[in-house]
């Protein structure tokens, strides 16, 4: 545990706050911000609306009928003595469940091919490392997972496919990452997962937040089909 | 209730937007111009957050089936029943059986109309906002279509002063009006070719001094590649200094975030939560129910002012709706 390090404020329009904690994408820096969030939330300042956390910033949107930007800086002096960077020991681990190759996923062969590997060990070394969610963006449940391994690392389309379906797991240079709604795209398709991403009936509304660790493993398309049916029963 | 004869171009049901949720990568949504939508609900005894209909370009066609009290706001559309004109900005009531149709103007873009009592519609995630690409809120999360029929919610707040009146004064016609409207000089300087104010945004210093100037200097066309999302502006390119990767962050609505092509994208309702893009400005929310007006093909240019001035522009603009309530109560206790 330790004090952190708030490095700037700057605004976001006139009626928003960004405090930046860093200048690189690490855990350090995702720790921080994690933390400086759930504080906002614990103390919200008279006025602020919501905080969005990225990579290095946290994000504070305020009312101005309540309060000016001057007024919110002002809350913020001595921020940094408050706030205690914890780890993140207490946040879930969600396993999810791929099932890899075929119509689910028509770029693995593609994947291992660019990287000199077979599918299988495209899938092996995709399944055999932990992730973390920094943060959730560009659609709704949509995770940002850090850790992937350079081994399976492969560009992105040249032209992004129209629409991507649901649940599809994909892969974008270093990155990983499951579209939750079907939104067009460019990464490439490596499985579909049966779980859904974004959930708009419960609360919070998403299967990942930012701060949750991720594992996938592999399943057969039968246990796929069997699970989505359990799944929208549910 | 009101059934949909036509759909328009795209007419959706909207609120002020779903807060809270971004956090989840849930997107605000709302109202493209909350000015005209606050003002509609206000005209109708509503809270300023009822979700009221947003339509785009082309109007729908609504069959009214049962005796309604409406308001039409915004700009670029004229409202008709019978071959009159529904005069916006005011209180209307309309008996049942009549047929509201719009007629394109060739300014604005979009209006809104809002019932007494709002759209009955669910709440998800506590707004009745329709975001079509995860297909929630508003009428089944999708946009109207032919044959759909909206309910009407229950009036939540005190009647109208005029509505016993306007009600027996439609007997002779299909609708009434009083004979007052909100003032031009309370409403957004609504334009077709506008100059919107703006703040620097995050990364404004890392545009060559060449670009900041063209930004402010010179005008934008807005492409026909607009939507709620963001309006596409083509122009002057505009440059960093130098490429830098820049960690994605927040966006919000008014920011002016320019891709590698060099044309900026003005980010509006539906925009994505986090973006990756330089930020050279930010339009200030004051002026947005004024971009929120223009239409694809028209241009707009940049005016910087301070952060204090916006903050204290969009004060004025709250305290403008503030003060129409205030006239509405002393006209209902009359």
């Amino acid at each position: 545990m330790e004090g952190c390090k708030l490095l700037d404020f700057y605004p976001l329009g006139d009626a928003a706050v960004v405090i930046r904690v860093g200048s690189e994408i690490n855990i350090a820096n995702h720790r921080t911000v994690m933390a400086l969030v759930s504080y906002l939330e614990d103390h919200p300042f008279p006025g602020m609306v919501e905080c969005v956390p990225s990579f290095t910033t946290v994000t504070a949107f305020y009312d101005v009928m309540q309060i000016t930007y001057d007024e919110v800086i002002a809350q913020f002096k001595g921020l940094e003595d408050q706030i205690v960077t914890g780890t993140d020991e207490s946040s879930k681990t969600v396993e999810i469940p791929v099932c890899y190759g075929g119509e689910f996923g028509p770029d693995l062969e593609a994947v291992a091919r660019h990287n000199h590997l077979t599918p299988d060990e495209v899938i092996a070394i995709h399944t055999g490392a932990d992730y973390l969610v920094y943060m959730i963006g560009f659609a709704p449940g949509f995770p940002y997972i850090g850790g992937m391994s350079e081994k399976i690392a492969t560009p992105r389309l040249p032209s992004p496919r129209l629409a991507i379906p649901p649940g599809t797991v994909g892969i974008a240079g270093a990155q990983t990452g499951v579209y939750p709604i079907e939104t067009p795209g460019g990464w490439r398709l490596i499985g579909r997962t049966p779980l859904a991403l974004f959930r708009p009936k419960e609360h919070p509304p998403t299967l990942l937040r930012a701060g949750d660790h991720v594992r996938f493993y592999a399943i057969t398309e039968d246990e796929y089909q069997l699970m989505l049916e359990e799944f929208s029963r549910n | 209730m009101i059934r949909v004869l036509h759909s328009g171009m795209l007419t959706t049901i909207q609120d002020l937007g779903r807060f809270g949720f971004q956090k989840y990568g849930v997107i605000v949504s709302g109202a493209m111009d909350a000015f005209a939508l606050k003002v509609a609900n206000v005209l109708v005894g509503n809270r300023e957050n009822t979700a009221a209909l947003e339509m785009t370009l082309l109007g729908p066609s609504l069959l009214f089936e049962e005796d309604c009290l409406i308001a039409i706001t915004g700009f670029g559309m004229t409202g008709m029943i019978d071959d009159r004109v529904v005069p916006t900005w005011r209180p209307v009531y309309v008996r049942a059986g009549s047929t509201l149709t719009f007629k394109s103007t060739t300014d604005g873009c979009r209006a809104y109309l809002a019932v007494e009592g709002g759209f009955r519609v669910p709440m998800v995630m506590n707004s009745a906002s329709t975001y079509l690409k995860a297909a929630i809120g508003g009428y089944e999360g999708r946009a109207l279509r032919q044959g759909d029929v909206l309910q009407m919610g229950d009036a939540v707040e005190r009647p109208l002063i005029a509505k016993g009146t306007l009600s027996v004064m439609a007997r002779e016609s299909r609708f009434a009006y009083p004979n007052w409207s909100v003032s031009k000089d309370m409403l957004p300087r609504y334009q077709g070719n506008p100059v919107l104010r703006v703040i620097p945004g995050g990364q404004f210093e890392d545009f060559t001094e060449a670009s900041r100037k063209v930004l402010l200097g010179e005008r934008f066309e807005v492409s026909s590649r607009s939507d709620r999302m963001g309006y596409r502006l083509s122009g002057p390119s505009l440059e960093l200094t130098e490429q830098v990767e820049l960690i994605s962050e927040a966006v919000t609505a008014g920011t002016v975030q320019v891709p590698s092509d060099g044309n900026p994208i003005i980010l509006l309702a539906d925009r994505q939560t986090i973006g990756g893009y330089p930020k050279i400005a930010q339009v200030i929310q004051a002026d947005l129910p004024i971009i929120a007006q223009v239409r694809p093909g028209q241009r707009v240019g940049f005016e910087l002012v301070t952060l204090d001035q916006a903050q204290r522009w969009l004060r004025e603009q709250h305290q403008n709706i503030n003060r129409l309530k205030a006239s509405l109560k002393h006209l209902s206790e009359r």
